[in-house]
């Protein structure tokens, strides 16, 4: 009854020699490229490069890189992932999946967090940093002590808790028998009752207004783009005068503004999020909005008076850690001169 | 009625519907007084509209402006890295348009030039090369119709009956006619003899934005039928949906697609990256969980009426219609039942089932104003039948996430009004 035409075809496939025919196109890729970019890491430790990490030192890595996310015990802030814990989960409902509970094998930490992580700041990341990442992840799923040195050389013999937990997709053996054949037509059930509602749960989004809105801000920007380019030229001069309101620059530090995105909102709406909003921000007091909880450097500068203005926001941009020990921001900072006054003017575009 | 009633917005537009539906018999009846849009001159009838060039790319017009990808906040903790819905409740054929297909990002969508592209493939290959935009351009290029859904469309209904909406129930998919160069044709190019045996090899595919999506997929399928895509419905893909070029692979679970592929490396040995092992994995009851689930199982859903798309009309002659696809091959019959799965009827294929793309179907009936359990059932070329939630459940639990294929039901009460439910 089942015709399996994937394996029928794959014999042929597989077989077959047909590489005769090249077209001689593209270039050889040169070995630094394919260094540069070949970066996975296999099960067996493949792909991973020199190098080490310990426990205490990925306490603090860990503390400035992933903890606005992922909590300082790797616990999960709000709904971003948690780390650890969840042992024992995995037949319950609802279970947890965490390094320790449920990933299979340690080099798809390592190569995670080497290649993808921090969020908004991928590939950032010194060999050394993260094996200690990954050396406190162990540590804060109680799988190795505070003394543990992850390296290249400990790694393969590293061995997760759920790595014997995974079988290959069975479903051709154990689903497919029991649902093939000529279906039921007609007297296939005596009754039918409901047994769940979903309008008694009521999760569903309600937007039709919004949605609605939406799309029609979208159509505006649409149609205020058509204008002849011509009218631009002429209004350039009163840009310049009135830097903080030149749209180019705005709109450039909306682009850079990206980097940002993943924990400040800004504009109309703006919740908390790991970070606080910003609207308004340049020109007020530091550790002013409502309802955020900030550190402790950030309140003792609030404290000192410190304020956002250009010259301040300039210098915590450039280097956050370096303005102010002790920052919860896990953000790198901004190499760039020109990104800072253009993010600094996209943020000025945003009154109270 | 449940405590919780519908939606201002929607429940005013039941009532307007209710009154329009009210004394409307199955033959047509006479209009009590003429219609004004009839005997008077309307505004569009006198005046002039838009010129050419007033859009110079064309949004639909704004009377549509609620047929758009929706989001499901409190699934994610951003939308950086998140997912939105296809409207289906409100589209028609099979074709799904770029700008209201489903997005989903691990992070941001991101803006890369074609001028800036780079395909590199490497690993167990004669010549490692690099391929330009350009270059893609210049090999012999296909073109196919293909479904892409995402592993964890219906997820939220494994536990039970969730979200009230086709679009959020079973949005997270697409269907494109998508241009591309087959992957074949680039593995043959770089050469395969340094792989050896092909049988145990294995191809990792990686994106080019911060997220790194990576997945291995067994060398017997990319040489098969996958495609490296630059163009879908006949444009340049959008930035959403991985301009310029992204990884097609029919019938597979939507985040192997790889979007923005930037690396393609021929390997020995799966990389069990993060999304093949933590992701897109499936959690049966016993704690025990499977592994490389790419195949999406027959499903089908009808996609109206349904809660968003509800009957306005009252009884008389009724379109019911929806969605079937296969991931193991083309689609050959569904079923529809009005009692909750006590009777079916075979509902009408627009056109006969295509390989790994979504196919359309109809049953054109006469409702009599009762309540109905709306279901369909999807039959594909293997004689595979979609299976209910409940015969779901008995195998694999309720941990699972992904690849729910069960059959769907809508509740419509005698007010038209629908709404998602499970039965018994």
């Amino acid at each position: 009854m089942l015709k399996f035409l994937k394996v029928t075809t794959a014999l042929t496939l597989l077989s077959a020699p047909a590489y005769a025919e090249t077209f001689g196109l593209g270039r050889a890729a040169l070995p630094e490229e394919i260094a540069a970019w070949d970066l996975d890491v296999s099960p067996n430790g493949t792909g991973l490069p020199e190098g080490s990490g310990d426990v205490l030192t990925g306490e603090e890595v860990f503390a400035d890189q992933c903890a606005s996310c992922h909590g300082d015990f790797a616990e999960g802030v709000d709904n971003w992932p948690k780390l650890a814990g969840g042992w024992d989960t995995l037949a319950d409902k609802d279970p947890l999946k965490t390094v320790g509970s449920y990933w299979p094998h340690l080099s798809t930490t390592w190569d995670y967090v080497n290649r993808s992580m921090p969020f908004g700041n991928a590939q950032s990341l010194e060999p050394d940093e993260v094996y200690a990442i990954v050396a406190y992840i162990l540590y804060s799923n109680d799988l190795v002590d505070d003394d543990f040195v992850l390296s290249q050389e400990t790694f393969a013999s590293f061995e997760l808790p759920n790595q014997d937990g995974f079988i290959v997709d069975d479903r051709i053996e154990t689903e497919f028998s029991k649902w093939v054949g000529e279906p039921c037509m007609t007297d296939c059930k005596d009754s039918v009752e409901v047994t769940m509602r979903a309008m008694v749960l009521d999760v569903t989004p309600q937007e039709e207004t919004a949605g609605a809105e939406a799309v029609l801000k979208d159509e505006e920007v649409l149609v205020a783009s058509t204008e002849p380019q011509t009218e631009t030229p002429a209004e350039a001069p009163e840009a310049e005068t009135v830097a903080a309101a030149d749209p180019a620059l705005i709109a450039e530090g909306e682009k850079v503004f990206r980097k940002c995105k993943s924990c400040h909102q800004i504009g109309e709406g703006a919740k908390n999020r790991s970070g606080p909003i910003l609207t308004g921000i340049v020109g007020h007091a530091a550790g002013a909005v409502d309802g955020f909880k900030y550190s402790k450097a950030l309140k003792n500068m609030a404290d000192d008076g410190l304020v956002w203005d250009e010259k301040n926001l300039a210098a915590f941009l450039a280097k956050p850690k370096g303005f102010m020990k002790g920052t919860r921001m896990s953000f790198a900072g901004l190499k760039k001169e020109d990104d800072i006054a253009a993010v600094t003017a996209y943020l000025s575009s945003f009154g109270d | 009625m449940s405590k919780n009633t519908p939606s201002t917005s929607r429940r005013t537009f039941l009532k307007g519907a209710a009154v329009m539906g009210a004394g409307l018999a199955a033959s047509q009846t006479a209009a009590a007084t003429p219609d004004p849009l009839i005997t008077e001159v309307q505004p569009w009838a006198s005046g002039l509209g838009d010129g050419v060039d007033a859009t110079p790319y064309g949004l639909p017009i704004k009377y549509e402006n609620d047929v758009i990808r929706r989001n499901v906040e409190w699934l994610t903790a951003d939308t950086i890295s998140s997912i939105n819905f296809t409207p289906i409740h409100a589209l028609d054929g099979t074709i799904t348009p770029q700008g209201c297909a489903f997005e989903r990002h691990h992070s941001g969508a991101i803006e890369l030039k074609k001028s800036d592209y780079r395909l590199m493939i490497n690993g167990l290959v004669d010549r490692p090369l690099v391929f330009s935009y350009a270059d893609l351009e210049r090999f012999p290029r296909e073109n196919h119709v293909y479904f892409c859904e995402c592993a964890a469309n219906t997820g939220m209904e494994w536990a039970g009956a969730q979200l009230n909406g086709a679009q959020f129930t079973h949005g997270m998919i697409h269907n494109m006619e998508y241009t591309g160069v087959p992957l074949r044709t680039i593995l043959e190019e770089a050469g395969l003899d340094a792989a050896g045996d092909l049988k145990d090899k294995w191809v990792y595919v990686e994106g080019a934005d911060a997220s790194s999506n990576g997945r291995s997929i067994p060398m017997e399928k990319a040489l098969d039928d996958c495609l490296i895509a630059f163009k879908a419905n006949g444009e340049a893909l959008r930035k959403e949906h991985g301009y310029p070029v992204r990884l097609v692979v029919p019938g597979w679970e939507g985040n192997m697609w790889v979007k923005w592929i930037r690396r393609i490396e021929v390997t020995d040995s799966p990389v069990e990256s993060r999304e093949e092992t933590s992701k897109y994995t499936d959690t049966l009851a016993d704690g025990i969980s499977r592994k490389w689930t790419w195949e999406m199982d027959a499903k089908s859903v009808v996609t109206s009426p349904s809660p968003q798309a509800p009957i306005t009309h009252g009884k008389g002659p009724l379109v019911i219609t929806g969605l079937a696809w296969s991931g193991r091959g083309a689609i050959t019959r569904v079923d529809v039942s009005k009692d909750g799965g006590m009777t079916w009827e075979t509902a009408r294929l627009a056109k006969p089932g295509e390989k790994m793309a979504l196919t359309r179907f109809y049953l054109d009936t006469d409702w009599d104003g009762e309540e109905m359990f709306l279901q369909s059932r999807a039959m594909d070329e293997t004689g595979y039948v979609q299976p209910t939630k409940t015969q779901l459940r008995e195998v694999r639990g309720e941990n699972s996430v992904y690849h729910n294929n069960c059959i769907q039901t809508w509740w419509v009460r005698p007010n038209g009004e629908a709404e998602n439910v499970e039965v018994s």
